[in-house]
């Protein structure tokens, strides 16, 4: 946290600015190299990673990536798989044979229908960019109860924060249980008032996601609407 | 470029109807992330013309006939209100508007990384809310712009600006009278950051020399649109962060 501070304030590029010279850095994320010169391809921030230099988006959609949890909603029910949404730019398909249960063929609405939330680990997504998605994995599952939010998933990573400190500061003040898709939809679970100051708390960090001590504010504003929980980074892990 | 008019286009000192120079395009503002439904949005306003703009995607491609295994489509629709000249116009698409959609999405293909979403689609929506000659250089330069800020990955920001001719001076950036009673107009669109040609048209008659003279100065136009262009995008950003930095709510 400190030592991200203690940088100049990142300059804002457009598509089309130009990074750098070819000679000096390598091409890095969402840039493109043309007649000796980096330019970015996307909105956002410029940054250097190592020797190359490249663009941190500023928005778009969320490109799933092999490995990644992701929450989907399912859109369809076929007689051997399930459509999701799970908010990227197509549908994934979930198979029978990668959710935990022993499904019989044409029996797949008793398990999940139309509307249901679940937890979700990509599997692959190939050069066609046809994405499958598993339910196989410890911690997967059908989602029920709790409240679901949606942000945009390029925030996604100041709501984990360094190491998870954000998450779990969130976990253990509010005493709910919540879990974040890399896809920007986020299950919170827990008492009605709790569930409100975490939601509420996380809207902030969205709103906020490029200012500074963005922890120590969100940890002000929950022992304000929470003044029964204990500070924060100590005590019961939850979940 | 039809009709013969009375009307004094150009002066002897070379001052035209609304008080610009030959060389001078009328005054832009553009406002990036106008609309909070669409993923990115754009209005602009170029002279009296005003134009809205929202894009969608990339999303999954419906018709599915459209899709493209290999890359992504841009689907344009490109549209005048009823209200936007001064007789109305009869709403809904006619043979004008198909072109302008046409050409506003092939000129954005050249732009964008489409090959990163195959199968998908992404939805142009240009709305023309006031026209005032131009307005397919307006809907173009509004729909890129509109296009960066939904976080789309592309080469360049787009500008585009018209040149042409009226009472035999070559004239950047024509207005409507110039446009209805003069000899010629050519649209323009570029990619800045390597002066390719996106979009070329020529509507009426010019010798080599004076269209050579009009793309020259519509060049020159369109680098200056396209910082203005790039200074609404940087805008947008700045202002979220000014916000974040004055409330905790």
């Amino acid at each position: 946290m400190e030592k991200r501070n203690a940088r100049r304030t990142r300059e804002i590029v457009v598509p089309g600015d130009v990074l750098g010279d070819s000679e000096e850095y390598r091409t890095g994320e969402n840039a493109y190299e043309s007649d000796g010169k980096i330019r970015a391809l996307m909105m956002g921030l410029k940054t250097y990673t190592g020797d190359a230099v490249g663009v941190i988006p500023m928005g778009g959609c969320y490109m799933p990536v092999t490995g990644d949890t992701v929450i989907g909603i399912i859109t369809d029910v076929g007689p051997s798989n399930w459509m999701l949404d799970i908010n990227a730019p197509y549908p994934a398909p979930l198979h029978v044979s990668e959710v935990p249960w022993k499904v019989e063929f044409g029996d797949t609405s008793r398990f999940l229908t139309v509307g249901d939330v679940v937890l979700l680990k990509v599997l692959m997504v190939d050069e066609a960019k046809k994405i499958s998605v598993t339910m196989k994995d410890s911690g997967l599952r059908k989602i029920e109860g709790g409240q679901l939010i949606e942000i945009a998933h390029s925030k996604i990573s100041r709501v984990i924060g360094k190491s998870g400190s954000m998450i779990q500061m969130l976990k253990n003040m509010t005493d709910c249980r919540i879990f974040v898709g890399q896809n920007g939809r986020i299950w919170i679970d827990g008492d009605d008032e709790n569930v409100e100051v975490a939601a509420e708390a996380v809207r902030i960090i969205e709103a906020e996601a490029r200012s500074a001590n963005l922890t120590d504010r969100v940890r002000e504003y929950i022992e304000k609407k929470l003044p029964q929980s204990e500070g924060g980074d100590d005590e019961e892990e939850s979940e | 470029m039809s009709g013969h008019t009375d009307m004094v286009l150009v002066n002897d000192e070379g001052i035209r109807i609304d008080g610009r120079r030959v060389d001078e395009k009328r005054p832009i503002r553009i406002e990036a992330g106008v609309l909070k439904n669409a993923d990115g949005s754009c209005y602009l306003e170029i002279g009296k013309n005003k134009v809205l703009c929202a894009v969608y995607g990339p999303r999954e491609c419906r018709p599915r006939h459209l899709q493209d295994p290999t890359k992504a489509i841009i689907q344009c629709k490109y549209n005048m209100q009823a209200y936007s000249v001064n007789d109305r116009k009869r709403p809904g698409t006619d043979r004008r508007s198909v072109e302008i959609s046409k050409l506003i999405a092939e000129a954005l293909s050249s732009v964008v990384q489409l090959e990163l979403y195959p199968r998908a689609s992404i939805d142009v929506y240009v709305e023309i809310l006031q026209a005032n000659a131009g307005t397919r250089c307006a809907g173009l330069t509004a729909a890129s712009v509109a296009l960066a800020d939904a976080g789309i990955p592309m080469r360049d920001v787009v500008p585009a600006i018209a040149c042409g001719k009226a009472d035999g001076n070559v004239l950047l950036d024509l207005n409507k009278e110039e446009d209805n009673y003069g000899q010629a107009d050519v649209p323009l669109a570029i990619v800045p950051s390597t002066d390719e040609i996106v979009l070329l048209q020529m509507d009426g008659n010019m010798t080599r020399e004076e269209f050579e003279h009009g793309l020259d100065m519509a060049f020159k136009a369109a680098h200056e649109v396209n910082e203005i262009q790039k200074d609404a995008l940087r805008r947008r950003y700045t202002e979220i962060s000014k916000k974040e930095g004055d409330s905790d709510e």
